[in-house]
């Protein structure tokens, strides 16, 4: 039985100075050389409830209640002095932009350095020196003089993570606080940390808290893991037991929307969104959205109780939601169309140029009616800028056959005809991004109809309700602004907006990474229904190997400018031909392999 | 000392909840979208929010207060005037008396007088200059930060020459040959807002263009033009409101300055800058005819610098937070 | 680094474009305005004969190209012509003592005011909110709106009229002796110039002050568990100063023409009051000179602030990655 090292008890944190509340009666605890997953979408107080065992918050959040005790001494009530040889020495912190955590104006050996001298590590020059070099050696890096006189500019985002890694593990501390330390790596790189961080917690017996809103990512890492939700902790147990036997209804809703390479394919998302803080209602927050939810739920919030070893979770009616069957064992036979033989778009030998770069090089693909292809690759090979020239967004040289339903396709979307530019509509990735934050909903989806209709006025109102309609969304939203709208919300309105041109072809470039995955969840779902009740041709551009499988009926797999695999998405999937893929299968994190660990 | 250096926050804070409104901006798609009350939710004008929001700070409301007098001076003024700007009423550089409240100035006039009447020309001149160097600055702005080509770089250089210039000594240039008129001096001080305004707002164009919606409205066809006005120029209107103000500062304190110089409005006129010049030699025989001017310009700058910050502060609204003001 | 040097040139390029696109403004502006240059500078002083000798000194009777050329050909070689008032000395005889009155001015102004300022501006980001920010805050408002002349005057009278009587209110420099010898008739022009300066850089460093204590990589330093004091010395201070490079000499750029009115204020003989003088004479040579110097100086520092940026901050030297 391994000992506790850390107890959080009670934690409060607030907004500063209004005293609204972000996280509340959180308790759990650690145990020493296990790996806690802490996971939660948005709003869910994750990074706060992190950052805190650092004592540490940003500028407008405060620590208001709460106990946080490592060793017999509680984080929260210590001294300045104390505070700062606990912080480095006993807990490190590894952020989730190591770009900007890293000092521009100081070389990596004096910023790895400095943590040795100020916790005295060491008793010489010469050991810390040596220290260095071993750090670098266990994250993979070379510690010769001239890389270690580099700015930090200097290095690619993956060795930026791992110089971060270095550091907080130099001054061997017991506990280490990941903060989502591989959202904007690629596939590769994140496995690459990923195992990184998993050998340095098996070598020096550290205690890790992970930080993610991504299942899968944790799930093969975690040996437990705790699940966050406006603010509460709802569940937290042994990883395997909670995807066996998930306890609360918001764990069982996250499993089913996370993507998996094998068994289900569909995605369910949660209707409704979380609440955002100050207003969260009384009782259960998620009760809005539970299936499971009765009266009781929405009145009272339910007490923490003990389901297990070290399982707890809050929920009144957990025993039912326990006795379903496993989420991750359910089979799933629905298949995705395939389209029709004649392809609707055709894109022969094209060859694209950023400038005097060449990358694209030599595309052969297809897109057939009523069939979705997928578009995978990891950033840099290609997949957006492919995308970005059928769409017509692409400004620079382009040669080869691109042709639309057998005509040859006007470069850019602007010099298309209207005919043709409303047929083919692009969805943009960031939905913080693309809209217009100084229109109505209205106004944003009024403008395709102005450009490519002459409705009259109740016409478009019509047009208006019957395109929110499509993708779900209540007609009360048209006065509001995106500033008022959820991320999901925009992101449905971005797709409203394409639909509103009544398109043949929709490109959608990753139109989920900025979506939480239950969001996104709801996003793929949409999509899928779109495309068999309208019949249009999507090309599902993603780096994220698992989703394409609730998608697309063909894939094509890309890598530095080129096709390296096409075909249905089962077979490339079972039976990967080309190297790239296989690497690329084995790199993406699922929880099927924790799944199997139960 | 112009205001160039002033970076204007431009970025509002993520999620500030219940943030202000947007604006309708649909003229240009000619169609006027209404819908039933019930269906509509009610939210101001931004930059009307904006004003409202910063009139929480006292330094805005000061700020206003100040201004306010003074324009009620410029305004009122003249018709409450005991005497004609250009009368003789007591000997040149007289102590205050019953005659004249506040003395005589150099030939001998009535100070009081004079000082009423000389609100108007800075203020007209000022805010039209300030207009002239608005619409001119943020068309250029604009225009080079959407343009991708050359353009940009073309006019940014050119307005690199004019910045070259302090700009008293550019309109000391322009006024050497042509003399002082009050057309001229207008028309380039506004010239000399222009490139620090373009400079800022081909700073904050860049960062919208980047955004995606543009993008979007490129795809759909819609024309360069009407994407500068109807999607770019939305976006960036609450940092020009408070450009607006702090070039206003600047614009007074210029043409006030240039009168000073005797470059500005001419004798007989009844100008604050003017007056402190022509009786600047009998400053220690009759302070007042000097330093009731300079007062009442300080007033007037230094309320318009208070007011435009209150704005700048409620743009970026973190302060709030804190309390502070 | 070819790269660097590369870039280093390129701007020094766009410098002397930039100063060429200058004279021919400055050139326009004085000698080839629309109508007849020669009477708008005369004035009601023109007769026939006066006229023509003037059209004679000046050129006026050639191509504009010409005159253009010839001119140029002449600042560039050091010689700007001759004046057109009084002696009519060469410019730059006339101007030598006037260019170090004005450099003695503004050397004092940037002695007292820019350490000071750095200073104040510094404490100001680090005790953000607390209450020697907000009168700072205040206090920079108020100079900053203040034109200088008003300044000036306000200075005038507190320290020379009404309240102390410390200074002269008038300068009454005598041109036969150097400045060096009359210093107490530069402080309450430097004192002036230094206070309309203040304000800008206090709100410089504030904010780039602000800016570095709330990055993400200052936080980091603190995670990590780094003394309060080494936090700020090894990881803001160094970020913090790279602005500081562009406020100073922007602020002397500044400096180069705002002595304009409060030389003219303070009767003192730089080169500022020597303007003013030649825009109400029409001294068409001296103005151009001037004008010309103060557009080089401007152009000057602005290409060394920039070259010295570029120098100083790591990313920029090391070339984008």
């Amino acid at each position: 039985m391994s000992r506790i090292i850390l107890t959080v008890k009670d934690l409060e944190i607030a907004l500063d100075p209004s005293g609204v509340e972000i996280d509340h009666e959180v308790n759990f605890e650690l145990v020493e050389g296990e790996v806690l997953g802490l996971v939660g979408e948005s709003a869910s107080g994750k990074t706060t409830a992190a950052t805190s065992l650092l004592n540490f918050q940003r500028r407008g959040a405060k620590i208001a209640a709460g106990s946080i005790t490592i060793d017999d001494r509680d984080v929260l009530a210590l001294g300045s002095t104390q505070l700062r040889r606990l912080r480095g020495g006993v807990i490190s912190y590894v952020p989730q932009d190591p770009g900007s955590a890293l000092n521009p104006a100081l070389r990596i050996g004096l910023q790895l350095r400095e943590v040795l001298e100020d916790h005295g590590f060491g008793d010489s020059d010469a050991e810390r020196r040596a220290r260095v070099e071993e750090m670098m050696a266990e994250v993979l890096l070379p510690s010769d003089k001239e890389f270690l006189r580099r700015y930090p500019h200097q290095l690619s985002g993956g060795q930026q993570q791992r110089v971060v890694l270095a550091m907080a593990f130099s001054c061997r501390p017991k506990i280490i606080v990941l903060d989502e330390p591989t959202t904007g790596l690629d596939v590769t790189t994140q496995a690459h940390v990923l195992n990184t961080i998993r050998d340095l917690v098996t070598a020096h017996r550290v205690a890790a808290v992970y930080v993610t809103h991504d299942l899968a990512v944790v799930a093969e890492l975690a040996d437990r893991i705790a699940v966050m939700y406006a603010g509460r902790l709802v569940e937290i147990g042994p990883a395997a037991e909670l995807f066996a036997g998930a306890s609360h209804p918001y764990t069982r809703r996250l499993l089913h929307a996370v993507p998996v390479l094998t068994g289900r394919r569909t995605l369910e998302g949660i209707p409704g969104f979380a609440p955002r803080p100050g207003h969260r209602p009384a009782g259960c927050a998620f009760a809005p959205r539970c299936s499971y939810a009765v009266a009781k739920c929405s009145a009272e919030m339910p007490p923490e109780e003990t389901v297990g070893e070290m399982h707890r979770v809050r929920c009144w009616r957990h025993e039912e939601v326990r006795a379903q069957a496993p989420v991750l064992a359910q089979k799933d036979d629905s298949s995705l169309e395939s389209g029709e033989e004649a392809g609707l778009i055709t894109v022969r030998g094209v060859t694209a140029w950023y400038g005097s770069k060449e990358i694209l090089h030599d595309i052969d693909i297809t897109l057939r009616s009523r069939e979705c292809l997928a578009l995978v690759g990891e950033s840099g090979s290609g997949k957006t800028t492919l995308a970005r020239c059928i769409a017509g967004l692409h400004h620079f040289r382009i040669e080869g056959d691109i042709a639309f339903q057998g005509k040859a396709l006007p470069r850019l979307a602007g010099s298309r005809p209207r005919a043709i530019r409303h047929a083919i509509q692009y969805v943009f990735q960031n939905p913080y991004s693309s809209l217009n934050p100084r229109k109505t909903i209205a106004q944003i989806l009024s403008q395709p109809l102005n450009i490519f209709f002459d409705y009259t006025r109740d016409q478009r109102e019509e047009r208006l309700a019957e395109v929110l309609d499509l993708v779900s969304l209540d007609d009360s939203l048209l006065g509001r602004y995106p500033d008022q709208l959820s991320g999901g919300e925009r992101q449905r309105v971005a797709i409203a907006r394409a639909l509103a041109a009544e398109p043949t072809v929709l490109v959608c470039d990753e139109v989920t990474s900025w979506l939480d995955v239950s969001v996104q969840a709801s996003i793929v779902q949409l999509l899928v229904r779109l495309q068999s009740e309208i019949g249009l041709c999507m090309l599902f551009v993603t780096h994220n190997l698992a989703l394409i499988r609730s998608i697309a009926y063909d894939v094509a797999v890309m890598s530095e400018g080129r096709i390296v695999e096409y075909g249905p998405t089962d077979e490339v999937l079972a039976n990967p031909q080309a190297e790239y893929t296989r690497k690329l299968l084995a790199d993406t994190p699922t929880i099927e392999a924790a799944m199997l660990k139960a | 000392m112009s205001a160039d250096d002033w970076a204007p926050a431009t970025e509002r804070p993520i999620d500030a909840g219940d943030a202000g409104a947007a604006e309708a901006f649909n003229e240009t798609l000619g169609h006027d979208l209404e819908f039933s009350p019930a269906r509509r939710k009610h939210r101001r004008r931004e930059w009307v929010q904006l004003l409202l929001d910063a009139l929480h700070y006292r330094r805005t409301q000061v700020g206003l207060a100040m201004f306010l007098f003074i324009v009620a001076i410029a305004a009122v003024g003249p018709h409450v005037a005991p005497y004609s700007p250009t009368e003789f009423v007591v000997a040149p550089y007289a102590k205050p008396s019953a005659i004249a409240k506040l003395g005589g100035d150099n030939l001998g006039r009535d100070v009081l007088t004079r000082v009423l009447y000389g609100g108007r020309s800075v203020l007209i001149l000022a805010t039209i200059a300030t207009t002239v160097g608005m619409i001119l600055g943020v068309s250029l702005g604009l225009t080079a930060g959407y343009a991708r080509t050359a353009i940009d770089e073309g006019i940014m250089r050119l307005l690199d020459v004019v910045l070259a210039f302090p700009s008293i000594v550019l309109v000391l240039l322009m006024v050497s040959v042509l003399g002082p008129r009050p057309w001229l001096i207008v028309l380039i001080v506004g010239v000399t807002h222009a490139p620090p305004l373009a400079r800022v707002v081909h700073g904050v164009t860049q960062d919208v263009r980047q955004r995606d919606f543009v993008e979007a409205a490129e795809s759909l066809g819609v024309s360069h033009l009407k994407i500068a006005f109807t999607e770019i120029l939305p976006n960036i209107t609450s940092p020009l409101v408070v450009e607006f103000g702090l070039r206003l500062t600047y614009s007074i304190g210029t043409i006030a300055s240039l009168s000073f110089l005797g470059f500005g409005m001419q004798p007989p006129a009844a100008d604050w800058g003017l007056m402190i010049n022509e009786n600047r030699m009998g400053l220690i025989i009759q302070p007042y005819a000097v330093f009731v001017p300079v007062m009442l310009i300080a007033i007037l700058t230094i309320g318009v610098n208070l007011f435009s910050d209150g704005i700048g502060h409620a743009l970026i609204g973190l302060d709030r937070d804190t309390g502070s003001a | 680094m070819p790269a660097l040097l590369k870039i280093i040139l390129r701007r020094v390029a766009l410098g002397l474009l930039t100063l060429l696109l200058v004279s021919v403004l400055v050139f326009a502006a004085t000698q080839a305005m629309p109508g007849d240059t020669a009477s708008a500078i005369l004035g009601r002083a023109a007769t026939p004969e006066r006229l023509a000798v003037l059209r004679e000194q000046l050129g006026l009777n050639r191509p504009i190209a010409t005159q253009y050329f010839t001119w140029l050909g002449g600042i560039v070689r050091g010689d700007p012509g001759n004046s057109l008032v009084g002696t009519e000395e060469p410019v730059m005889q006339l101007l030598g003592p006037r260019i170090v009155n004005t450099a003695a001015l503004v050397v004092a102004a940037a002695f007292w005011s820019f350490p000071l300022s750095i200073l104040i501006g510094s404490l100001s980001g680090l005790f953000r909110d607390r209450s020697f920010d907000s009168s700072v805050s205040v206090g920079s408002l108020a100079l900053a709106a203040l034109p200088e002349f008003v300044l000036g005057l306000v200075l005038i009278l507190l320290l020379a009229v009404q309240v102390l009587h410390v200074f002269p209110a008038v300068s009454m420099v005598n041109p036969q002796l150097s400045i060096w010898s009359q210093m107490h008739n530069l402080w309450l022009p430097a004192i002036t110039l230094g206070l309309a300066c203040v304000p800008y850089i206090v709100r410089m460093l504030r904010g780039s002050m602000i800016e570095v204590l709330e990055s993400e990589y200052v936080q980091m330093a603190r995670l990590k568990g780094m003394r309060e004091r080494v936090v700020l010395q090894r990881h803001a201070l160094p970020n913090a100063i790279i602005p500081l490079i562009q406020v100073i000499a922007l602020n002397l750029a500044w400096l180069a023409g705002g002595v304009v009115t409060v030389e003219y204020l303070f009767n003192y003989p730089g080169i500022g009051s020597a303007l003013v003088d030649a825009v109400r004479n029409r001294d068409v040579p001296l103005i151009q000179a001037i004008v010309l110097l103060i557009a080089a100086v401007y152009v000057f520092l602005n290409l060394t602030a920039d070259i010295l940026t570029i120098l100083i901050s790591p990313r920029l030297r090391t070339g984008l990655r």
